[in-house]
């Protein structure tokens, strides 16, 4: 296995793009990222994307997009996991530079979601359709379920999960490329309007366009394309049950942290080793499930940890400083590359007011359905 | 969905058909080729009891097109005597009382309709067990 890094990154506006195509907003973020590297060529492209046959009617993405980009010929394809499908894109080109069979690929995300006539129903196919879905559950009730679960066995409650959205808003307010740059008081989260019990419209990630890219090669190519390439320690995959019903603690979510234990060894790290991280908050719950499933928090602990501020900028270990999911937008393919995006800034120190100061060390998390697939990448800056 | 689909799930649906594992004994929910717990291929087809207990729910405001007209109503994961669990709408019931730990029967339902045909689709739904005094 080669050592492998980052050398370039492009990436959308996230939000209700009205004026862009899926094929425009691709093409607009891989173009951000080949000019970053000066890059001429590509050896192949990996492509997230959940569920572009249903929200806009295009399947076969692989061929259009290369095309579109004026790549035809290169090798491309599109990967699913869900909305962890941008997470997968990365694993996947990372897999293929490190094994030696290409040294400059793309990995990136998109999803076009405001086309769409029925988002909650396309959403929900990345439950079990014939468990789950059948019975008129949404993605937000999976996930609610998930919340009164961690309520009812740590004592977690509505005001921890809003402090999660006024944290995730506070960082979001900070990001130019993010959906919503505005901030949220905790009143205004908690009596926002109810989805699904105990989850309200401001626990919930929103409705996204958007597209995020980077190019990878190996680590002794880098210095071709930057001067500050960040590598890749780790990347690892992991799946859990697909149906709530099956898992034996519906407060924990297993995958996330098989995928980090397998990250972890990988690297040769632990979770104290890292300075800043973005999980996949879709919704509030989400980010206190995986904070403990990642091990940057205990277990049951999760619930204070953005009350506190020990995750908010500043603190012990900031997490989501993009504005998360909640607030940086969520268009389900394209998250896993704006995650390593976020990293990739923060360890180049090029983050801005959100910048973690001297972070070397960071983790991008990213999950699919209600957890069923989570992958984990660890970076460290060169 | 289409309409072959819906028959074959009939068994599970109608029937609440499981299978339990001759290996490790295991009752999973709808019946499966393999079990989840051991792998072992050698599944005896049994039938749950239509009761159960609710271990987590949620109480749905913003539904799928299909079911908008039910707003607000219950879904919960019940976990029924023979340790299956399984996903289903709570009926006639006091919605702040869906809580873990209330007890349930499950009684056959009409779930759906879908398409254009509008086929009735059934299941089961959970219904809170009458106390007698």
């Amino acid at each position: 296995m080669r050592d492998v890094a980052i050398v370039s990154a492009g990436m959308t506006q996230f939000g209700e793009l009205w004026e862009s195509s899926l094929r425009d907003l691709f093409v607009e973020a891989a173009v951000e990222a080949l000019r970053g590297a000066k890059a001429d060529h590509l050896d192949a492209i990996f492509v997230g994307n959940m569920s572009a046959g249903q929200f806009v009617g295009q399947e076969h993405l692989g061929p259009l997009l290369a095309d579109q980009l004026g790549m035809v010929g290169v090798p491309a394809g599109r990967v699913e996991s869900a909305c962890a499908s941008g997470g997968l894109a990365l694993r996947t080109a990372f897999v293929e530079v490190a094994s030696g069979m290409s040294d400059l690929v793309l990995a990136a995300g998109v999803e076009k979601m405001t086309d769409a006539t029925d988002v909650t129903e396309v959403l929900a196919t990345a439950s079990d359709q014939e468990t789950e879905a059948y019975h008129g559950i949404t993605f937000p009730g999976l996930y609610a379920m998930i919340a009164r679960a961690h309520m009812a066995a740590h004592g977690t409650t509505e005001e921890d999960l809003s402090w999660v959205s006024v944290k995730n808003h506070r960082h979001g307010a900070l990001n130019p490329k993010a959906q919503f740059r505005s901030q949220v008081t905790l009143e205004e989260v908690m009596r926002s309007s109810m989805v699904a019990e105990p989850l309200r419209l401001l626990h919930c990630s929103p409705v996204s366009d958007g597209a995020a890219a980077v190019l990878l090669c190996p680590l002794d190519q880098a210095k071709r394309y930057t001067d500050r390439p960040v590598r890749i320690a780790a990347s690892a995959l992991a799946t859990g049950s697909m149906a709530l019903a099956d898992r034996k603690d519906i407060a924990f979510l297993d995958a996330v942290e098989r995928s980090a234990q397998r990250a972890f060894h990988q690297a040769g790290m632990g979770p104290t080793d890292v300075q800043v991280a973005e999980v996949h908050d879709c919704f509030a719950i989400a980010e206190i499930c995986c904070v403990e499933a990642l091990g940057l928090v205990e277990r049951g602990k999760g619930n204070a940890a953005a009350r506190t501020g020990y995750t908010a900028l500043g603190g012990c270990i900031p997490v989501n400083t993009s504005g998360g999911l909640k607030a940086k937008g969520h268009p389900v393919g394209a998250t896993g590359i704006a995650q390593a995006i976020e990293i990739f800034e923060q360890l180049r120190g090029e983050a801005g007011e959100r910048q973690v100061k001297g972070a070397r060390v960071g983790l991008a998390q990213n999950m699919g359905g209600s957890g069923a697939s989570s992958v984990v990448h660890i970076f460290e800056g060169v | 969905m289409p309409s072959p689909r819906y028959w074959r799930e009939i068994p599970s649906r109608f029937r609440l058909e499981a299978v339990r594992c001759h290996g490790c004994g295991k009752v999973t929910y709808p019946a499966r080729r393999v079990c989840p717990q051991c792998r072992g291929g050698e599944l005896e087809t049994i039938h749950l009891s239509p009761t159960g207990t609710v271990v987590t729910s949620t109480v749905i405001h913003v539904a799928p097109a299909e079911f908008a007209m039910e707003t607000p109503y219950a879904v919960a994961v019940i976990e029924t005597p023979e340790g299956a669990r399984l996903m289903a709408q709570v009926a006639d019931a006091d919605l702040s009382n869906v809580r873990p730990g209330l007890r349930v029967s499950l009684e056959f339902r009409l779930i759906r309709q879908e398409g254009h045909g509008g086929i009735l689709c059934y299941g089961h739904k959970a219904v809170p067990e009458v106390v007698h005094a």
